[in-house]
């Protein structure tokens, strides 16, 4: 029995985004990595064939589909090996925040550019001294009559330069209790007072255009808060879910295709080099990772299957997070050794897999406070 | 038994460490990391202290020092800078094999110039396992009256295009008995026929230049000759000890100073009302980084310690090299992960110190590589 079942259309939508990747994505990630940016002109590629936010109900536009259909865009693109186009995170991640908490007007003005891809989603919780405490967020919005004052910097935001909408997370400086100080508000980009700072130099992930973003007196309608004022602590548990699942999966499918990577080099290794099979070494450790590999996509299957069903899943989300992460770093790390020299070199493709798997145990909530969530569970 | 360093010794370090506390600046790394630069002009200030020929003798202007000096000197620069430090000590790759198994006059024509800073030198950094007798060069080196021509392509050779020098493995005799079917060979770097090919980006070690290197019929002196015709695969083989330990010590310096930046990093960033110091996990991954660096630093001066004693155990100094470089690189993931995202960012150089250490855990003999020769030193070779 699987524990997911994909159907035919789910194994068409597949055939129809491998076909799409190759002319649109594959050809170009060498020179986006190289230039530290990915063009915004492939979200709208995307959108405009159907491979943004696929879950989102037909009457905003969407192909109403399960989140299957994501698993499916987010698998592929891992495949590409580029953390670039981070799909996920707009169509899984920071969308469902509107699909959720958003009013009616606000789901009628947006959601249908998240889909064609002229409204490119980003999320900044994230601040220069505000990593792991979300509680301590300094950045102030102070609601004013119709209108939001927002002031404050936000740091290490994916999608940061070419993001159209931002969920921004913001206190309101008169109250004192920070789990009830928080609100969630829409930025647009565009909006005086708000700034798109400098991309991060980053030791991977370079195609990806993470950067701080800055707001100056930026002044929103008070309609573009995104849900009831001071439920935003809450509302970013909750979709730290989702994020965090995102995450387990991209983290095994990514494992999955190093592993992939280096087992092909083994059954056709290049000339001139040595038969890495002969080595009983070399097998065993295939065998450990191919296990561990498994394992993981087993367990993150199963989630997926119960955060489906709206189970309560915090616990083995966390699990699942900060396991699958070190499962990708261990992986590569692995995969690497086997290889030796050739490993040191850009030209291995694993090279850059390993430089952008050493995020994925830091982002979406860091492992550390992912045991800190289990162990609190253990002992409620 | 003692621990502790001789006068000298302490010395040494003191003067490596005010060097590079002096001349290495984070500006500089950057820059040079950037453009996968190698250090030009802090190479000739090292080698004006004698920092890069400590080990050659007193006649060819060295310091005839031994081996844990070099490895003093390592730790010391690559703590400071991983990346720095290994581009110098690594600057003399070839003039090392060349101090070993050259004799006059080819040796006092070549390592006067590299202690002088004049020139680097280049070679090929492999872990030459001992099973290797059957190793076929790439480069073939024919008799030519008083000439060899060499023809072919050396791989991943350290200093590749920079080098003054370079001492390299050629086939000169496949009729002889396997052992014996390969010398040495220095060939200058401005040779003509000799091109170097750019094997593009590193993963890390940036500003140390590895290409490879195409012959086509270089014409070479036959007294370019390392020691003697036919010693090629042997000298190789017995150099793996050396090469394992100063791996070992540019692995050492880069744990250490790796380390040494996350305990300033922790001490004062704080988060949830303290500094991240204080978290008790925080604390015992840092006590366990300082604990596997203590090993490999035990492990790695005993081996060069050994090495001087003119009774090297090679199986030794391959644990060393997988000890040091290992510990550099959970060292370095666990200094990035204490870091947060800021870990992940090249603003702060834990990141260049992580690509680092897993280049310098690849290069010179892959783990697996690595743990055959310590297996069979141990055990001795079973069919």
């Amino acid at each position: 029995m699987e524990i997911l079942h994909f159907t035919e259309q789910h194994e068409a939508y597949r055939n129809r985004f491998q076909d799409f990747l190759q002319k649109v994505v594959t050809p170009f990630i060498d020179d986006w990595e190289r230039d530290h940016m990915h063009p915004k002109s492939v979200w709208k590629k995307m959108g405009a064939a159907g491979f943004l936010c696929p879950w989102v109900a037909t009457e905003y536009g969407g192909m109403g589909g399960d989140l299957l259909y994501s698993m499916v865009i987010n698998r592929e693109l891992a495949r590409t090996n580029h953390t670039g186009l981070i799909v996920y995170l707009h169509s899984d991640i920071v969308v469902p925040y509107l699909a959720t908490f958003g009013t009616e007007a606000q789901k009628k003005k947006f959601l249908p550019g998240c889909i064609t891809g002229d409204v490119i989603m980003a999320v900044a919780m994230t601040e220069p001294d505000t990593g792991s405490d979300i509680a301590a967020i300094t950045t102030t919005a102070v609601e004013e009559g119709d209108e939001v004052v927002i002031n404050g910097s936000k740091t290490f935001i994916s999608i940061g330069q070419n993001c159209d909408l931002v969920v921004v997370a913001a206190r309101d400086p008169s109250v004192a209790n920070p789990y009830q100080a928080l609100s969630l508000y829409l930025v647009e980009d565009g909006t005086p007072g708000f700034s798109k700072g400098n991309k991060i130099d980053k030791m991977g992930m370079h195609s990806q255009d993470t950067s701080e973003l800055f707001f100056h007196n930026c002044r929103i309608p008070l309609s573009n808060r995104l849900g009831e004022k001071g439920q935003g602590f809450l509302q970013l548990m909750q979709k730290l879910q989702q994020e965090r699942l995102m995450v387990a999966l991209q983290a095994v499918d990514s494992a999955e295709f190093a592993l992939d990577w280096i087992v092909d080099r083994c059954k056709h290794p290049p000339a001139a080099s040595a038969d890495l099979l002969q080595s009983q070494a070399v097998q065993f450790a295939l065998a450990e990772m191919a296990t561990e590999v498994k394992i993981g996509k087993t367990f993150v299957y199963k989630l997926i299957a119960d955060h489906m069903e709206k189970k309560d899943v915090v616990q083995e989300t966390s699990m699942a997070k900060y396991w699958t992460t070190d499962l990708l770093k261990r992986t590569v790390g692995r995969g690497l050794d086997l290889i030796g020299a050739e490993g040191t070199r850009e030209s291995c493709p694993i090279v850059r897999t390993w430089r952008d798997a050493q995020i994925y145990s830091i982002f979406a909530g860091t492992n550390e406070i992912m045991k800190t969530i289990i162990a609190k569970q253990m002992f409620k | 038994m003692e621990f502790k360093l001789t006068r000298s010794q302490i010395e040494i370090v003191k003067a490596a460490r005010d060097f590079a506390k002096s001349e290495f600046t984070r500006e500089l790394s950057a820059e040079l990391d950037r453009q996968s630069a190698f250090p030009h002009a802090l190479y000739q200030k090292a080698a004006e202290l004698g920092f890069t020929s400590l080990q050659f003798e007193e006649d060819y202007l060295g310091g005839g020092l031994g081996y844990l000096e070099t490895v003093l000197m390592g730790e010391a620069l690559c703590c400071r800078d991983s990346t720095l430090g290994s581009a110098l000590m690594l600057s003399g790759y070839g003039a090392d094999l060349l101090s070993r198994f050259g004799a006059d006059p080819l040796k006092s024509r070549f390592l006067t110039g590299v202690a002088e800073g004049r020139m680097l030198s280049g070679a090929v950094m492999a872990f030459f396992p001992a099973d290797g007798q059957d190793h076929v060069p790439s480069l073939a080196a024919c008799e030519e009256d008083t000439h060899w021509v060499i023809n072919g392509t050396a791989s991943a050779v350290i200093n590749g295009g920079l080098a003054g020098f370079y001492c390299l493995l050629c086939r000169t005799d496949p009729d002889a008995q396997p052992q014996k079917t390969s010398s040495m060979i220095l060939v200058a770097g401005d040779q003509k026929g000799l091109t170097t090919v750019d094997t593009g980006q590193k993963l890390g070690l940036r500003m140390t230049a590895v290409t490879d290197l195409t012959f086509e019929a270089v014409r070479v002196p036959r007294d370019h000759t390392i020691g003697k015709a036919g010693d090629g695969i042997r000298q190789l083989a017995s150099f793996n000890s050396e090469s394992c330990l100063l791996l070992a010590a540019l692995g050492l310096g880069t744990a250490q100073g790796v380390f040494d930046r996350t305990v300033q990093y922790v001490k004062q960033r704080q988060q949830f009302g303290r500094k991240i110091a204080a978290f008790q996990v925080t604390r015992h991954k840092l006590a366990g980084m300082a604990t596997k660096i203590e090993q490999a630093r035990l492990l790695t001066y005993r081996a060069a310690w050994q090495q001087d004693q003119k009774t090297p155990d090679v199986a030794l100094s391959a644990m060393a090299k997988l000890a040091a470089t290992g510990a550099a690189l959970d060292c370095a993931h666990e200094a990035i992960q204490l870091h947060g995202g800021y870990g992940f960012s090249t603003e702060y150089e834990v990141e260049r110190f992580c690509r680092d250490a897993k280049t310098l855990h690849l290069l010179g003999g892959k783990p697996g590589v690595i743990n055959d020769q310590i297996a069979d030193t141990i055990i001795g070779k079973i069919r």
